[in-house]
């Protein structure tokens, strides 16, 4: 079972109460950007054996976004952090180090 | 003029493990804005005659309390009659600031469960730890009951109030009654 804690009003339940909102931390191409990094952008998504970082939405509970970081073989769930950030934060990445050393994630480690 | 009635009349049930009894007519106020407002809080506060709650708390009297939804909506309770008296004062209260008071009363539908069981009537329908150590009086929670939406919250240790959509109020009677079914006791 995947059990997730929203940051923002502290509610633990597992997944059923939220919504997946897909991987975390893409950054938007639009008008002027090239071909390549708007298929990048709209196709291309991460699929990883282990660590991921992903978007969800207490959306039957506070009805907010925020961030998880979570394996996906054991769903384990190292954290969950604000919507409002561009990258994992330090205090989440030393999380994911501490149970998965040498991980990488995109550009994260 | 029509009769003002809730959604399913006053239905109420007593066969099973609980007892499961539609709420009289509530007054319900969706107040959104900042909460660090010291005029949102003051205008809250004086419309419910209650204390601002704390994050995923409900602060109850009677019909009247404030219940926390999200970071900047709460869900004001008061005597339905009062209801359009208050919407009126709270906007006046806060007409200067980003803010939304809407009367959703007819909206919503609101059940009790109650009895020594209601626990386990609500441990089956809701994906939330209702055990006496992490769920209480003075608790507030959103959640779902099975495929619907739901909030809920304990007038005492015995008694849960459930608010859900009036569109889905025969849906919830029913879950509340199979989970409630004769013989279905958690132990
Ligand atoms: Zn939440």
């Amino acid at each position: 079972m995947l059990m997730l804690t929203c940051p923002v009003c502290g509610a633990t339940a597992e997944e059923t109460e939220f919504h997946a909102g897909g991987e975390a931390h893409l950054k938007r191409e639009g008008p002027g950007s090239d071909d390549a990094a708007f298929e990048e952008y709209l196709f291309m998504r991460e699929n990883p054996k282990g660590v991921h970082l992903e978007r969800w939405r207490h959306v039957y509970g506070c009805g907010k976004w925020f961030h998880a970081a979570r394996c996906t073989t054991t769903l384990e769930v190292f954290g969950t952090y604000s919507a409002q950030v561009l990258e994992p934060p330090q205090e989440i990445k030393d999380k994911i180090s501490a149970k998965r050393p040498g991980w990488s994630w995109r550009n994260y480690s | 003029m029509s009769d003002v009635v809730t959604a399913l009349n006053g239905a109420s049930w007593d066969a099973g493990i609980a007892r499961v009894e539609g709420v009289p007519l509530q007054g319900m106020i969706t107040l959104r804005g900042d909460f660090g407002s010291k005029a949102l809080q003051a205008a809250a506060e004086a419309a419910a005659g209650v204390s601002f709650p704390d994050v995923r708390s409900a602060q109850c009297n009677g019909d009247s309390g404030l219940c926390w939804m999200s970071p900047d909506e709460l869900l004001v309770l008061c005597p339905y009659a009062e209801v359009e008296a208050k919407v009126s004062a709270l906007s006046d209260a806060l007409k200067d600031s980003h803010f939304l008071a809407a009367n959703v009363s007819d909206a919503r539908a609101s059940f009790r469960v109650s009895g020594p069981h209601a626990r386990d009537v609500m441990a089956k329908l809701c994906p939330v730890d209702v055990s006496p150590a992490a769920f209480g009086p003075g608790d507030f929670r959103r959640s779902r009951m099975a495929q619907v939406p739901a909030a809920f919250w304990m007038c005492d240790s015995d008694t849960f109030q459930i608010i859900c959509f009036r569109s889905q109020a025969q849906y919830v009677f029913d879950l509340l009654k199979v989970a409630a079914q004769p013989g279905s006791e958690i132990n």
